[in-house]
């Protein structure tokens, strides 16, 4: 169970032949051999990177390998043709890995994504993927600190996710999936899709929330929680952070009055979700929920 | 990357948008000669990225060319909220029967472009949101759908604009937001459109923001970065293609992840101290990267202490710590140094580290707690 991967799930990693494409396609693999079945490098058909064979194109490894799933590595210029490719061959999942994309570029995949007759899904950009703990890892989460259980995770950031994660099995506690939603203006899904995911899933039985400044993503979760049965846990980075100031992910900046911590953090307190002031804090008040 | 004025003005009106005749000026004596082609009725305008230029003294309206000459004496090399006027914009004053505001820009929650047109122009759009909302008007669109003069219309009506005024905008509209994806654009905005007596729409001021990451599909964008009002640490920082915010505080951070940094900035406030600078090494940071990082770090007279949080996803902590070691060496590093590193190759990292005067912490509330009591102990 968990959301959006599960044991089911066939990946092909396009740009497979690249240096964090192929490091990370293989520690994809070690989490579970079953779930990574292709590479793509457009003019490398027929190779293999260490007995995962690359194709020239996506359709192929969906005909061929049967993959369902794309985890996509290639450099930011080509992005928006990867991401398009997938989907237009048949993949359900496109999770995008790589950062620096055009505005424009994402804009316009997102857009084709959702009119261009498929339904296909895509996490990301600029993220670190998705995990659902013993059952499949797509992108580059560290696999070895995760532990299966009921808390679901979602996050603007992958680092900082891997903390809370750190200190969750620590103390015992373990994830359903874990999910890098990007740190970019735009992403292909928000904290509200995977909270109403994660309402949904047998697995899950309460959600931390890891936001940021920049955008209204949070406030709008905050909205969605009111209507949900699981209890949400907040955290949000960034508080000191002066205005105008990009904090490093492009996503990440107060511009005039909107994005705010204060009003995130209003905005949870006001439906009742509790906000930690540290990540060890998020643990303390998870484990009271559970 | 946001660009001048005049260099919007310049972008504009290669998509046939109108702006007033004039020029850009560097001293005062080239201020008075284009005010003479202009016959004396001029605005001075201070070029920087900021906005409250009027309210600052930064725009002055002028009826000869010694005026001009005056106000440009005045404005160049004037303080405007911290930024240095190096260039006016000197251009014919354009008396307007009414003004409009036109906006394309990016819509975050509804994953699109925005179009925003108000009858209420020359103002801050935010305000006008805020107190007449009823005078604005928002539509939405992606570049598969484009945006049409008729929709452009429809919207201009929509906002209010006078009937006349109508036509001429649509088009203009049209062609801001065919300017906005092409050039690759954040925000294109012309405010006030000024509607003139005879019937003219002429683009009174322009501000144009470019998308940093689609510079490579730009490669004249280059010319037009002018690196004014940064911090020269950041400025540093670029040159190394480091991803550096300068900060009030005295305590150096260095992280990898953003959300990661920004948490372990707000840590070191709850713990009652102050970070120097955000810095966010990024995902595999290697040796070298750390490196850089920390002779940056140190060209910050300001800090007394450094703490280096990293949690290893792609990054791998023995990799950091060859780095710390390497820089200590190269630099004759003399602060004292706190390091957090969890993750990927965590042992062979803190085991690189023993018998060094690096102090090590497990968890980031710990390393702040550290790093806030070394710095304000002094020691």
């Amino acid at each position: 169970m968990g959301i959006f991967v599960d044991k089911r799930t066939r990946i092909v990693v396009q740009g497979i032949t690249g240096r964090e494409g192929k490091f990370h396609a293989l520690r994809m693999r070690d989490y579970n051999p079953d779930t990574v079945v292709a590479g793509v490098t457009p003019g490398r058909g027929g190779q293999d990177v260490e007995g995962i064979p690359v194709f020239d194109t996506v359709a192929e490894a969906v005909e061929q390998r049967g993959a369902n799933t794309s985890c996509i590595f290639v450099p930011s210029r080509a992005a928006r043709d990867a991401v398009v490719e997938s989907f237009a061959s048949g993949i359900e999942l496109a999770v995008c890995i790589t950062e620096g994309i055009p505005t424009l570029d994402v804009i316009d995949m997102l857009d084709r994504a959702k009119n261009e007759g498929s339904r296909c899904r895509v996490i990301g950009p600029n993220c670190p993927g998705i995990i659902t703990c013993g059952e499949a890892s797509c992108g580059i989460m560290p696999g070895q600190i995760f532990q299966p259980g009921p808390v679901g995770v979602i996050s603007r950031s992958g680092t900082l996710t891997y903390e809370v994660v750190g200190l969750l099995s620590s103390r015992g506690i373990g994830q359903s999936t874990c999910i890098g939603i990007g740190g970019d203006p735009i992403i292909g899904t928000t904290f509200v899709d995977c909270l109403a995911a994660f309402e949904e899933d047998d697995a899950t039985s309460a959600v931390v929330l890891i936001g940021e400044i920049g955008g209204r993503d949070e406030e709008e979760a905050a909205a969605f929680i009111r209507s949900m049965a699981k209890p949400v846990v907040a955290f949000v980075s960034g508080r000191t952070a002066p205005p105008g100031k990009r904090m490093g992910h492009a996503g990440a900046i107060v511009s005039g009055s909107m994005g705010t911590a204060e009003s995130k953090v209003k905005a949870f307190m006001e439906v009742g979700v509790p906000v930690a002031d540290t990540v060890n804090e998020v643990v303390d008040i998870i484990s009271g929920l559970l | 990357m946001k660009v001048h004025e005049y260099q919007a003005k310049e972008i504009m009106r290669r998509y046939g948008i109108a702006t007033p005749h004039g020029r850009v000026a560097e001293t005062p004596d080239e201020v008075y000669e284009i005010a003479s082609e202009l016959r004396g009725h001029a605005v001075v305008k201070a070029q920087v990225h900021v906005g409250g230029r009027g309210k600052a003294g930064g725009i002055s309206v002028v009826k000869t060319a010694e005026e001009a000459r005056d106000a440009a004496s005045r404005i160049l090399g004037m303080d405007i909220k911290g930024l240095t006027v190096r260039k006016v914009l000197v251009e014919q004053a354009v008396e307007a029967v009414k003004e409009y505001y036109l906006g394309v820009t990016v819509d975050r929650s509804r994953k699109s472009i925005a179009i925003i047109a108000s009858s209420e122009g020359g103002v801050d759009i935010e305000e006008v949101a805020a107190k007449t909302p009823e005078r604005i008007a928002k539509v939405w669109s992606t570049p598969r759908e484009g945006f049409m003069p008729w929709q452009a219309r429809a919207l201009a009506l929509a906002a209010g604009f006078d009937g006349s005024a109508v036509t001429q905008v649509g088009g203009y509209f049209s062609s801001l937001f065919r300017l906005f994806i092409q050039e690759d654009a954040e925000l294109a905005e012309i405010n006030p459109l000024m509607l003139t007596k005879d019937g003219k729409v002429v683009a009174a001021d322009a501000k144009i923001t470019l998308d940093d990451n689609a510079l490579f599909r730009h490669p004249g964008y280059g010319g037009l970065w002018e690196a004014e009002g940064d911090d020269p640490l950041e400025q540093e920082a670029r040159r190394r293609r480091l991803t550096y915010v300068k900060l009030n505080g005295d305590i150096g951070v260095i992280g990898n992840g953003a959300g990661l940094v920004m948490a372990t900035i707000d840590a070191i406030k709850a713990e009652g101290g102050e970070a120097a600078n955000f810095l966010d090494i990024g995902g595999g940071a290697r040796a070298e990267v750390v490196q850089n990082a920390l002779e940056l770090i140190l060209m910050d007279k300001g800090v007394k202490a450094i703490l280096i949080n990293v949690f290893g996803g792609i990054t791998r902590c023995d990799e950091v710590a060859q780095g710390l070691l390497k820089a200590i060496e190269s630099v004759n590093l003399d602060l004292p140094v706190v390091v957090r590193l969890v993750g990927t190759r965590e042992k062979e990292g803190r085991a690189l580290l023993r018998d060094t005067p690096v102090v090590t912490a497990d968890t980031m509330v710990d390393a702040a707690g550290r790093i806030v009591a070394i710095a304000g102990g002094g020691m």
